[in-house]
């Protein structure tokens, strides 16, 4: 017996054959290159382009851990950019990036770019031979642009892979301006200052502090950034380095004094958690709406990145004057003042002309300036003029990136192997709020180091 | 976002190749199988029909589990022969340990409660007038995805202070009764079991469906029997309904351990497994995919197919015996 009739046979063949001559005609205009590319470049607002090239007909794929609002902000800036020299840029955000972009270069799908927030991750894939160095241009812009310690973060066995993009500063302390005039509170410039203002505000009934760790899968980073801020006050620039190398265990004595002196503040029934109830609660509240008691009077400080800023409720004035402000979290000694910070790196994973021609832009000082007119961002880059940031902790922050004299110290977590950097310390940390004590916490985060 | 469809055009370009790819393929199968010889028809039949399913699982399922169990031998970057010390970790290591303790609280408590509530449930509706309704209202849940159900759960047990308006239902009941609201998730061991509840709430409609039909099939004149002899309603459960469905109790079990082995989404939805909550495929996907350790995720992924392993030779055999 026959499994199909002849009529249905012919049917068959003919649709299979319909539908693939329909494909392949929507695939062929796909591939059309777009006739405005070399046109366009002689137009006036291209001459900025021209260095780049003609790339006219190509596409450049990027993936980064970047989405909605701040993806859209990031097209609109290199949009002239892709106009005039011709190409398309595909751009991917994604809340899963860390562990899709190895799934995606795992199974030989890799994007063209892919922004790293996480020098760690970074070398992972460098290590394996996966990524492309940095091609001469993009070196000297780097040269040129930021600091040796910047240049550092991305260079693997010596091999430079790719510039920086965006940056953070960490070591804020968020408070509201009338809140403290009203108390006639001062700002501290001492640890010990920053204690007893505590101190004080506890007396009148406010917890004075607020904090947030829950952030999906990274739940627990707001807190390695409060032992990673403490840490390279209390134990120097250098051993940090030495402790984000390994070079000190987790559980050595001056890590434990460090993470104990934040615990003073963050396990504190007396302390915390202003406006979201006992200590336990920093764990389940997000770390978006941390800060947020602060506009409603119930908390006083809060301790989070440059980057807070987009969090605030619309309508929050964030200026010296305004709403809220943010101050440096002090240290032991005033004149000693070390900064922590983030930033995600542009490394590639190919090296067409194109995808060089992209690298390149995004290092030179065109991009972030037209970047930071759209919206609040922050950049480390030199020739980037800080008067053009929106809004006054931007500014300030990049004054203090910018500056010479400061030492600046990537966030720890970022530079570890990601089972520790990514994984046991975010892990330990919600562990330790909830209730689990330093030794434990801090033994278990040693243990998990990577042996190989 | 509106949807861009000139921007989603080459997606859909891939679809329709993917699509037209498909019928290609079934297409030449069936041409191949209509022309085969008449004699010996069946086997040339049935070898042109296996052949696709028999590459694909070969591509899909037996390179990839040889490979997964080559990695579980090498080190987190895949480089160097690290023998068992992956197992060994898995086994010695804290919090690897309590990951298999809270596989194994899943496995043993699921498939009984998912059993139980469902047959009690369908024992109970059965033959009532509102039958029907209350069958599709257990129903229910089994349209929701496992992440949505976590979704939806994390808000019934949301926590906010004393101070606060409760957005959690469970806290709000307590608050109502005079009680402190309690951080549900956050307490081990017991958010195991409020994790535990999620999947007893999706998977019990579908024991009470299967269960059901069961003791519908039951014959009416054993019933009708058991009456006449006068034996109680508990007796009538226990020596008449349950052995008769006995097949159907024992499929529902192993569907359900089988599944339970398997969880993922709910615990990644509702607490990441932070708190002690971790189970195997869970932290299988941390370990390989977010920390980079491919060795010991290799390591939890066989260790995970040994222990659904018996469970489907079990099933085959039973398959067996029935025929």
């Amino acid at each position: 017996m026959s499994l199909l009739s002849r009529p249905h046979r012919v049917a068959l063949a003919a649709g299979t054959i319909g539908l693939a001559l329909v494909a392949s005609a929507c695939a062929s205009t796909e591939t059309t290159p777009s006739a405005g590319g070399g046109s366009a470049s002689a137009a006036p607002e291209c001459a900025a382009f021209t260095q780049y090239g003609n790339h006219a007909g190509k596409t450049v794929s990027i993936y980064s851990s970047i989405r909605d609002a701040e993806a859209d902000l990031f097209q609109e800036a290199w949009k002239p950019f892709a106009t005039c020299t011709g190409m398309k840029i595909a751009y991917e955000g994604s809340g899963e990036f860390e562990a899709q972009i190895q799934v995606r270069a795992d199974g030989g799908n890799p994007p063209d770019i892919a922004f790293f927030p996480q020098p760690g991750l970074l070398e992972r894939f460098a290590k394996a031979g996966k990524l492309k160095p940095a091609s001469a241009e993009v070196k000297k812009l780097a040269d040129e642009g930021w600091s040796a310690d910047w240049a550092k973060y991305s260079t693997v066995d010596g091999v430079f892979y790719g510039a920086p993009l965006g940056a953070s500063v960490k070591s804020f302390v968020w408070y509201s301006p009338g809140m403290f005039k009203e108390k006639g509170w001062a700002v501290p410039k001492t640890w010990d200052e920053l204690m007893t203002l505590t101190n004080t505000i506890a007396g009148t009934g406010i917890k004075p502090w607020c904090a947030g760790l829950e952030s999906g899968d990274a739940t627990g980073w707001p807190a390695t950034d409060w032992i990673e801020d403490i840490l390279l006050r209390e134990i120097g620039p250098e051993g940090y380095d030495d402790w984000v190398s390994h070079k000190i265990p987790f559980n050595d004595p001056k890590i434990v004094s460090a993470v104990d002196k934040v615990g003073a503040i963050l396990k504190d029934e007396k302390f915390v958690n202003g406006g979201y109830g006992p200590v336990k609660s920093i764990v389940s509240t997000a770390f978006q709406e941390g800060g947020v008691p602060i506009t409603e009077g119930k908390c006083a400080l809060h301790r989070q990145a440059s980057f807070y800023a987009n969090f605030w409720p619309e309508g929050t004035k964030v200026a010296e004057d305004g709403d809220v402000f943010a101050f440096y979290l002090p240290g032991n000694d005033p004149a000693n003042k070390p900064v922590l910070g983030a930033g995600e790196f542009v490394a590639a994973f190919a090296d067409r002309p194109e995808v060089q021609a992209v690298q390149a832009y995004l290092a030179g000082a065109e991009f972030p300036a037209t970047r930071m007119k759209l919206a609040t961002y922050v950049t480390a880059r030199k020739g980037v003029d800080p008067a053009n940031a929106q809004n006054p902790i931007d500014k300030l922050s990049m004054e203090m990136l910018q500056d010479p004299s400061t030492v600046f110290r990537f966030d720890g977590s970022d530079l570890m192997p990601a089972a520790v950097g990514a994984g046991t310390f975010w892990k330990g940390m919600t562990d330790w709020i909830n209730g689990k004590d330093t030794k434990t916490v801090l033994d278990y985060i040693e243990a998990s180091w990577p042996k190989s | 976002m509106d949807f861009d469809f000139a921007a989603e055009q080459s997606k859909l370009v891939q679809l329709l190749i993917g699509i037209a790819a498909f019928l290609v393929v079934v297409a030449v199968i069936l041409l191949l199988v209509d022309r085969a010889p008449m004699r010996r028809r069946a086997w040339v039949h049935a070898t042109i029909l296996l052949l696709p399913a028999t590459l694909l699982l070969g591509v899909g399922l037996v390179v990839p589990a040889i490979r997964t169990t080559l990695l579980s031998f090498m080190s987190g970057d895949s480089r160097q022969w690290v023998g068992l010390d992956n197992y060994g970790w898995m086994f010695t290591q804290p919090e690897a340990v309590t990951v298999l303790r809270n596989t194994l609280v899943w496995v043993l408590l699921v498939p009984l409660l998912v059993t139980s509530v469902g047959l009690v449930y369908a024992v109970l509706v059965d033959r009532t007038r509102f039958e029907a309704v209350a069958k599709s209202l257990v129903f229910l849940p089994m349209a929701i995805s496992f992440v949505g159900a976590g979704i939806i759960w994390r808000f019934v047990y949301a926590y906010r202070s004393v101070e606060q308006e409760q957005i959690g239902l469970l806290n709000q009941i307590v608050v109502a009764m005079g009680g402190e609201p309690q951080q549900w998730l956050q307490e081990p061991p017991l958010n195991t079991l409020f994790l535990i509840v999620v999947m007893v709430w999706i998977q019990a409609g579908f024991a009470t469906v299967v269960l059901s039909a069961a003791i519908k099939g039951i014959p009416a004149e054993i019933i009708e029997a058991a009456k006449l002899d006068g034996a109680s309603p508990l007796q009538m459960f226990f020596q008449v309904t349950l052995p008769s469905i006995r097949g159907a109790v024992i499929v529902v079990l192993v569907t359900q351990s089988i599944g339970t082995l398997k969880l993922f989404d709910i615990v990644r939805t509702m607490t990441g497994g932070q708190f002690d909550t971790s189970v195997i495929a869970n932290e299988m996907y941390n370990q390989a995919f977010r920390y980079g350790e491919t060795g010991k995720g290799a390591a939890l992924a066989v260790f995970l197919f040994v222990l659904v392993l018996p469970i489907v030779v079990y099933q085959i055999r039973q398959r067996r015996e029935v025929r």
